[in-house]
């Protein structure tokens, strides 16, 4: 795996931009045009979110631009000034980076089987797991309630039934994700690695998993967006039986319902809690660079 | 420091070390049988910690489900098929299968096309981390702020109000009477509208995936064929859209499943009024308000069965994968 084809590539591709900037402003228009439709209705929450309660149900957002001086920081300080929202914010993070990590490894090793090692009923097998996917989360809840409760494992509230629960949650999407990427890897450099004498662990450490890089990337994205923005596994799984575990989302919800309407805050909260998942999607960018896999099938 | 931090710092560090732990053992274990066992046996144990949590947290919950639908409400006889009867008998339900048909195919065709055609443009640009940002955002918006967001844009008050609501106040700029936009049910509007705001959250998970994918594709492929003499449109219908293709149907099934699922919209925006509920809005209001778990059970059922035709067609791509790699 030298870094040199990597950078090869990289060269090329700068190249191969082709006309100037003027041949490609359709490119360019397209882009912005799709950016501003995506951001519009953004722009009104947070507008909304910077302005009082009573001014947002008699005018629009737009009517900011003629009269900024409506803009306040108070619903941010509001949320900000509760004690509840910094140990919301710290439960966060410790329930969803576990809840990340665990389910993308299990993941990969059953991806990896179901694309590279053959054995009876490999096919049903796949359907049934990544039918799965359909399952309402709803319907579970009662009897997972059950083997968490006092009667069974007894860790209702902790942070280990929240991990253990959305691992299992999350597991039909990364199968069928990493499935997918993984079956698409080129069958020589498998084959290759085997007469080298390379058992299956050497050949899925050193070559499934360092390929499918972007893939994991993306699905770790999601992973975690997915456990960060979740209030439904949080609120059943941990909510009820112990409120010093209760993530972000389960501190925005009781504040804006205690304050009845509240969705000013609500909205606040909602730049607040985007943050994270936003900070992780920019991080793992350099991870969606072309030339990754190509650099390492030829290593 | 907080105790939890200890415990935190053992979890990330020791359950993936636990894991690879448990993959090198088994590898060592399959040295004490022989050649012929080794390769049937292997698979099973690298399945074993997946089919553990799938089997505890959905397989096992599902089974519940499945007997669950053929009980009455109490859950104390069985009824045979009649929660399915009910289901495929009432008005209500039936509104609800065609509008879970309009928002599988209309969901599923805006994210999985607009989010290839922006993961294929911003290939192109330099400001391509910006561009994905700015259509990621919604999906990290939680559900629930979302909601608010549209609540915003389809408002509407009964003139002479102010019109606080964007597309009415758009409206009102041209002349044009403002509209109750979530209550017009002919063409069934409103469920357009509400599958616009999940289309509005998913373009950017169908388009964070696929550019991963076209990241993968080797670009000296490309190059080669650039080098032959092929155009952009030629180099783009001969290699990139073959080799996006499997990822492209691993999009296409996930929204098709999550257009499925879909509720938490329709429950915060319209409660399912003005003929907008749909399939999984039917169940979780069975399973919550009416309190009828057998019947919501049916309905889960039926879900679940919806998709077989589409998992039997990605194992038919997948054994063609398998055929030419």
């Amino acid at each position: 795996m030298t870094s040199a084809p990597v950078a090869a590539t990289a060269s090329r591709t700068r190249t191969r931009r082709g006309p100037g900037f003027l041949g490609r402003l359709p490119i360019h228009l397209v882009i912005v045009f799709l950016m501003l439709v995506w951001l519009i209705p953004t722009i009104g929450l947070l507008v909304n979110s910077l302005r009082p309660p009573d001014e947002v149900t008699k005018s629009g957002w737009w009517t900011v631009l003629f009269n900024p001086s409506q803009l306040t920081l108070d619903n941010y300080k509001f949320v900000l000034a509760q004690d509840s929202i910094t140990s919301g914010f710290i439960n966060s993070l410790f329930i969803s980076i576990p809840a990340t990590i665990i389910p993308i490894m299990v993941a990969a090793f059953a991806a990896y089987a179901f694309a590279w090692m053959s054995f009876p009923g490999r096919d049903v097998l796949f359907i049934l797991v990544v039918g799965l996917l359909v399952v309402p989360l709803q319907s579970t809840f009662i009897p997972i309630l059950q083997l968490y409760g006092p009667k069974g494992f007894n860790i209702a509230g902790s942070f280990l039934a929240v991990w253990l629960a959305h691992t299992g949650y999350g597991l039909p999407f990364a199968i069928f994700l990493l499935r997918n990427f993984m079956g698409d890897l080129p069958r020589e450099v498998f084959e290759s690695a085997a007469i080298d004498g390379a058992s299956p662990v050497t050949a899925f450490f050193r070559l499934a998993l360092p390929m499918t890089v972007p893939a994991i990337a993306a699905l770790a994205i999601f992973q975690f967006l997915f456990v960060w923005n979740d209030l439904l596994v949080a609120l059943i799984y941990l909510g009820a039986q112990n409120p010093d575990n209760a993530p972000l989302t389960i501190v925005v919800s009781n504040l804006v319902s205690s304050l009845g309407g509240g969705w000013q805050y609500l909205a606040a909260a909602a730049f607040v809690t985007m943050a994270v998942p936003l900070i992780v999607f920019l991080g793992l960018q350099r991870y969606f660079v072309r030339g990754i896999v190509g650099g390492s099938v030829k290593g | 420091m907080d105790p939890r931090l200890g415990t935190a710092i053992v979890v990330v560090v020791g359950v993936p070390a636990v894991l690879i732990g448990y993959i090198w053992l088994t590898e060592q274990l399959l040295r004490a049988f022989g050649q012929r066992i080794r390769p049937k046996l292997r698979p099973w144990l690298w399945l074993a910690p997946a089919l553990a949590f799938l089997g505890v947290f959905l397989v096992y919950p599902t089974l519940g489900t499945i007997v669950r639908s053929f009980e009455n409400k109490a859950g104390t006889s069985f009824i045979g098929l009649d929660n399915y009867a009910w289901f495929f008998t009432n008005d209500a339900s039936l509104i609800a299968l065609r509008n879970s048909l309009i928002w599988l195919v209309a969901l599923t065709a805006f994210t999985v096309g607009v989010g290839l055609l922006i993961a294929l443009l911003v290939d192109r640009v330099r400001y391509e981390t910006v561009a994905k940002s700015v259509i990621f955002v919604p999906l990290a918006i939680s559900m629930v702020a979302a909601s608010v967001i549209w609540s915003f844009m389809y408002f509407y008050v009964t003139p002479p109000e102010p019109q606080v609501g964007t597309l009415n106040a758009i409206l009102e700029v041209f002349g044009i009477e403002p509209v109750a936009w979530l209550q017009v049910t002919d063409y069934a509007f409103n469920t357009i509208l509400l599958v616009v705001v999940m289309a509005w959250m998913w373009t950017g998970f169908a388009m964070v995936i696929l550019s991963a994918a076209l990241k993968g594709i080797n670009p000296e492929l490309l190059e080669a064929a650039r080098v032959d003499g092929a155009s952009e449109r030629q180099v783009f219908r001969g290699i990139t859209l073959p080799l996006l293709a499997p990822t492209i149907a691993v999009v296409t099934t996930t929204m098709i499943i999550t257009a499925l699922k879909a509720f938490d919209i329709v429950y915060v925006m319209t409660s399912g009024n003005f003929d907008t509920q749909v399939v999984a809005f039917q169940m979780i209001k069975q399973l919550y308000d009416f309190g009828q778990p057998g019947r919501a059970s049916a309905i889960a059922v039926i879900l679940l069965l919806a998709i077989i035709p589409v998992m039997a067609i990605n194992i038919r791509r997948f054994r063609a994968q398998e055929a030419i790699r």
